[in-house]
C-alpha cells in the first residue's frame, strides 16, 4: 500500500522505523479513502439503477463530497449511550467492528511490491482477522440493552455459522492450487485457467463474503424493516458512522481479497508497473457487483441462508477442494 | 440452582430455569413491541408480540393511536363537509371513500345522477385503485428488503397522480365527489391524457412485475408463508384482495354493482374478479398485481365510453341546504383494500344522526392475532405487509 507510485525503493533509502510509519499512514489513508469511494459509488450506481440521480449538490460536481458532508454531520451529532447500556462494551463495540478490516487491509497486496505488510501465510491471517469483526456486532447487540439489538446480534451469530466454513474451504482450495498461503504467492501462481478451475470456489467465496458483510440479500442482522437496524439501533453520531465505515471497509477488503484470490490481482497489461491499479480496478468491479445485488434482491430469512450454506455452499466448496487437490496431484 | 415459574400463560405453565446444568439452558419468553413507531407498521399500528427466540408465541394488534373520531365528527357536519372527512380514513383510497358517502346520500334522496358523472366516477375510482395497489406493490417488497420496486411503483403513481391532480386539484384527498355528481366537468383533452397514461403504465408494469414475482428470494419469503384459510376469512370479515387470495370469490363491483360496474362486469365486459386459492403472502401479492391490470382495463373502457357520451351536466344542481329524508341506508363499495361501508341514519336534518363507517383494514388486521403465532419475526413482517392495510383505515 506504500510505494503507491513511489519511484524509489523505500527499503534502501529510508530508515526502517520511518518506513513502518509511512506504511502505516499509507494503509490508514487507503482505509479512509477506499470505503468512501465505494460508498459514493453505491450512492450513484444504486441511484442510476433506480432511475434517480443520487447526490447532486455536495461538493458541486455530481455530489462527489456527499459522504464527506455525511461524515461532518455524524461528527456533530450527540453521542448517546443508553442509560441501561453496558457502558464500556457499548462504546468499544464500533472499534472492534472496524479495526479488523484495517488490519486485514494492511496485508492484502495490490501488487507484489505494493503491500502494507508482507506477512507469511497472509491468506490465513486475513481470514482470522476478518472473523474478529463479528464480535463488535455481538458486543453492540448485547450492550445496547435493546431487544431489537439483541435479536440483531443473535441473527449475526446465527449467520456466522453459515458463512465461515464455506469461506475458509473456498480459500483453502485457492491456497492448495497455489501451493502457498501467502497472498502474494497466490497472485504469482495465478493464471487465467483458474477463472474456470476455481469458479465454483469463487462463487462460494462471493456468497460467503456477502453474508459476512451482512449485505443484501443477507442483511438479516440489520434488517431495517424487521428489527430496525439490529445491533446498531441505539447508536448515534460517530459511533454509528464507524459501523457504517466498517461495512464499507468490509466491502473493500472482501472485494480486494476476491480480486487477489480469484481474478489474479495485479495480473494484466503492464503488470510490473500497473499491477496495483489492476488489483484496485478488479476489486472495484467486485464492489460494484456487491452493490448491484443490493439493488436487485430482497432479503433472505436467517434459516434460508443456513439452508443455502449447508445444502449448497459447503458441498460445493468441498467438491472444489477435492477437484483442486486432484488437479494439483495430477499435474505435479 | 434457582428455579422460578414464569407467569401462567393461556393455561400452560413454562418453567424458567436460571443457570445451565440440571435445568438445561436458561430460556424465557420476551415481550416485543412492534410499533407504534416501527418501519413495518406504516404509521402507528402496534403489535404486542411474545417471542420465544424469534418464534412468535402470541400476537396482539393494539390499535387506536390514530383514532380521529371520524364517526362522531360526521354527526356535526353537513353532507358536503362529510366528504372531506370521509375521504381521509384510508388515505390511499380517497376517491373510493368519498363515493360511499355520496352514493348513500343520493340513494336516500332518490337522486338520478347524470350518466357522464357515473362513468367519470367509475374511471376515477379505478385509477384510484391502481394508485392504491401500486403503493403496496412498492412498499411490500421494501419490507422484504428489496429497495428497488418502490421506485418503479412510484414512477407510475406519479403519472397517474398527474391526471388525477389535473382534474381534481388534489394528489391524495381529491374532494371531487359531490352529492349528485362530480365537482366539475372533465377538462378539455383530459381523456386523451388519461389514455396515454394508462398505456404508459401498462407498458412499464412488466418491469415492476419482473422485480417482484419473478424473484426467487421473494418467492421463498412469501410462498406458503402466512396462510390465511377461507374459514378465517369468513369468521373475521376479511375482504378485498386478501379475502380473494384465500379463495373468497366476492367483489361488490360484480356482486352488488354500483356506478357503471354492472355494464363493465357483465358477460364479455373487461371486468373480472381476480382470485387465488393458496391464501399465502404470495397469492395476496399476485392478486394485487393482477388487479392493477384489471383496473387499467376498466379505466380504459370508461375512457372509451366517456368519449361516446354526449356533452351534458356532470352534476345535479343542489339546494343550498341538503337535508336527507328520515331513514337509514347501508351503502358498501368495493374499495381497493376491501369492503368499505357507510351506515347512514338520518332524522331529516342537514347532518346525519349517525354515520357508521365499516372500513376494510380494521377487519383485515384483526385476523393477525390468529395468523402470527408460530411464525418467525421475519415472517411476521412478510405477513403484516401482505395484509395491505392503512393505519387510518383501522383507527378511523
Amino acid at each position: 500500500m506504500t510505494g503507491l507510485s513511489l519511484p524509489f525503493d523505500l527499503t534502501l533509502t529510508i530508515d526502517p522505523w520511518l518506513e513502518v510509519v509511512l506504511r502505516a499512514v499509507a494503509v490508514l489513508a487507503a482505509f479512509l479513502v477506499l470505503p468512501l469511494l465505494v460508498g459514493q459509488t453505491e450512492h450513484k450506481v444504486m441511484a442510476h439503477m433506480q432511475g434517480r440521480l443520487g447526490p447532486m449538490y455536495a461538493g458541486g460536481f455530481h455530489g462527489w463530497a456527499q459522504l464527506v458532508a455525511d461524515g461532518v454531520k455524524f461528527v456533530q451529532k450527540e453521542d448517546v449511550t443508553p442509560a441501561r447500556a453496558d457502558r464500556w462494551v457499548f462504546r468499544l463495540a464500533p472499534a472492534v467492528a472496524l479495526v479488523p478490516y484495517l488490519v486485514a487491509l494492511a496485508v492484502i497486496p495490490l501488487s507484489p511490491t505494493v503491500v502494507g505488510a508482507d506477512v507469511d501465510a497472509s491468506a490465513l491471517f486475513v481470514l482470522a482477522v476478518i472473523g474478529v469483526g463479528i464480535i463488535g456486532t455481538l458486543m453492540a447487540g448485547w450492550a445496547s440493552a435493546n431487544k431489537y439489538s439483541l435479536l440483531g446480534a443473535m441473527r449475526a451469530g446465527a449467520q456466522l455459522v453459515s458463512y465461515e466454513l464455506p469461506m475458509v474451504l473456498a480459500v483453502a482450495s485457492v491456497a492448495l492450487a497455489a501451493g502457498t498461503l501467502s497472498l502474494i504467492g497466490i497472485t504469482a501462481a495465478w493464471n487465467p485457467w483458474w477463472l474456470l478451475w476455481q469458479l465454483p470456489g469463487g462463487f462460494v467465496f462471493l456468497v460467503s463474503a456477502l453474508a459476512e458483510l451482512q449485505r443484501p440479500p443477507f442483511d438479516m442482522p440489520v434488517a431495517d424493516s424487521e428489527i430496525v437496524f439490529g445491533a446498531f439501533t441505539e447508536y448515534t453520531g460517530l459511533r454509528f458512522a464507524f459501523f457504517l465505515l466498517a461495512e464499507y471497509a468490509g466491502i473493500v477488503v472482501m472485494s480486494l481479497l476476491f480480486a487477489v484470490l480469484y481474478l489474479g490481482g495485479p495480473a494484466g497489461w503492464h503488470a510490473d508497473g500497473l499491477g496495483w491499479l489492476w488489483t484496485l480496478l478488479k476489486g472495484f468491479a467486485v464492489a460494484v457487483v456487491v452493490i448491484w445485488l443490493r439493488v436487485s434482491w430482497p432479503r433472505m430469512r436467517e434459516d434460508q441462508l443456513q439452508r443455502l450454506a449447508w445444502v449448497w455452499l459447503v458441498p460445493i466448496a468441498l467438491a472444489q477442494l477435492a477437484l483442486t487437490a486432484i488437479v494439483v496431484v495430477m499435474t505435479q | 440452582m434457582t428455579e422460578t415459574t414464569a407467569e401462567a400463560r393461556s393455561g400452560t405453565e413454562r418453567a424458567l430455569t436460571v443457570g445451565i446444568g440440571a435445568g438445561g439452558l436458561a430460556t424465557a419468553d420476551m415481550v416485543l413491541n412492534i410499533g407504534p413507531q416501527h418501519p413495518a407498521t406504516h404509521g402507528v399500528l402496534r403489535l404486542r408480540i411474545v417471542v420465544d427466540g424469534e418464534r412468535i408465541v402470541t400476537a396482539e394488534p393494539i390499535i387506536g393511536y390514530m383514532h380521529r373520531g371520524a364517526e362522531k365528527l360526521f354527526e356535526v357536519r353537513d353532507y358536503r363537509q362529510i366528504i372531506v372527512l370521509a375521504n381521509r380514513h384510508d388515505w390511499l383510497s380517497a376517491f373510493s371513500n368519498e363515493l360511499g358517502v355520496v352514493l348513500g346520500v343520493e340513494q336516500m334522496l332518490g337522486m338520478e345522477v347524470p350518466t357522464r358523472a357515473v362513468w367519470a366516477r367509475t374511471l376515477l375510482a379505478e385509477l384510484n385503485r391502481v394508485l392504491n395497489h401500486l403503493m403496496f406493490l412498492g412498499s411490500y417488497p421494501l419490507e422484504l428488503g428489496a429497495i428497488t420496486p418502490i421506485f418503479h411503483a412510484f414512477r407510475e403513481r406519479e403519472e397517474l397522480q398527474a391526471v388525477m391532480e389535473e382534474i381534481s386539484g388534489g394528489r391524495m384527498h381529491y374532494m371531487f365527489n359531490r352529492v349528485g355528481g362530480l365537482k366539475e366537468d372533465l377538462p378539455a383533452g383530459w381523456l386523451t391524457r388519461v389514455e396515454t397514461t394508462i398505456a404508459d403504465v401498462r407498458k412499464r408494469i412488466p418491469d415492476l412485475e419482473r422485480l417482484i414475482v419473478g424473484n426467487e428470494i421473494l418467492e421463498a419469503r412469501t410462498r406458503q408463508v402466512g396462510v390465511l384459510p377461507r374459514e378465517k376469512v369468513l369468521a373475521f370479515g376479511v375482504s378485498g384482495p386478501i379475502a380473494r387470495a384465500s379463495g373468497l370469490d366476492l367483489d361488490l363491483r360484480r356482486d352488488a354493482p354500483y356506478l357503471a360496474y354492472a355494464e363493465l362486469f357483465c358477460e364479455g365486459g373487461p371486468g373480472r374478479v381476480v382470485t387465488r386459492s393458496a391464501g399465502d403472502c404470495l397469492s395476496r401479492l399476485e392478486v394485487l398485481l393482477e388487479q392493477v391490470h384489471v383496473s387499467l382495463d376498466l379505466a380504459q373502457a370508461c375512457v372509451e365510453r366517456l368519449r361516446g357520451l354526449p356533452q351534458g351536466p356532470i352534476n345535479v344542481k343542489l339546494p343550498k341546504v341538503v337535508k336527507v329524508p328520515e331513514g337509514q341506508i347501508y351503502c358498501a363499495t368495493e374499495n381497493p383494500l376491501g369492503l368499505n361501508g357507510y351506515y347512514l341514519v338520518s332524522r331529516g336534518d342537514k347532518t346525519p344522526w349517525r354515520l357508521k363507517l365499516r372500513s376494510a383494514s380494521f377487519n383485515n388486521v384483526s385476523v393477525l392475532a390468529e395468523m402470527l403465532p408460530g411464525q418467525l419475526i421475519s415472517d411476521m413482517v412478510a405477513i403484516l405487509g401482505s395484509m395491505f392495510f392503512v393505519v387510518g383505515d383501522i383507527d378511523k
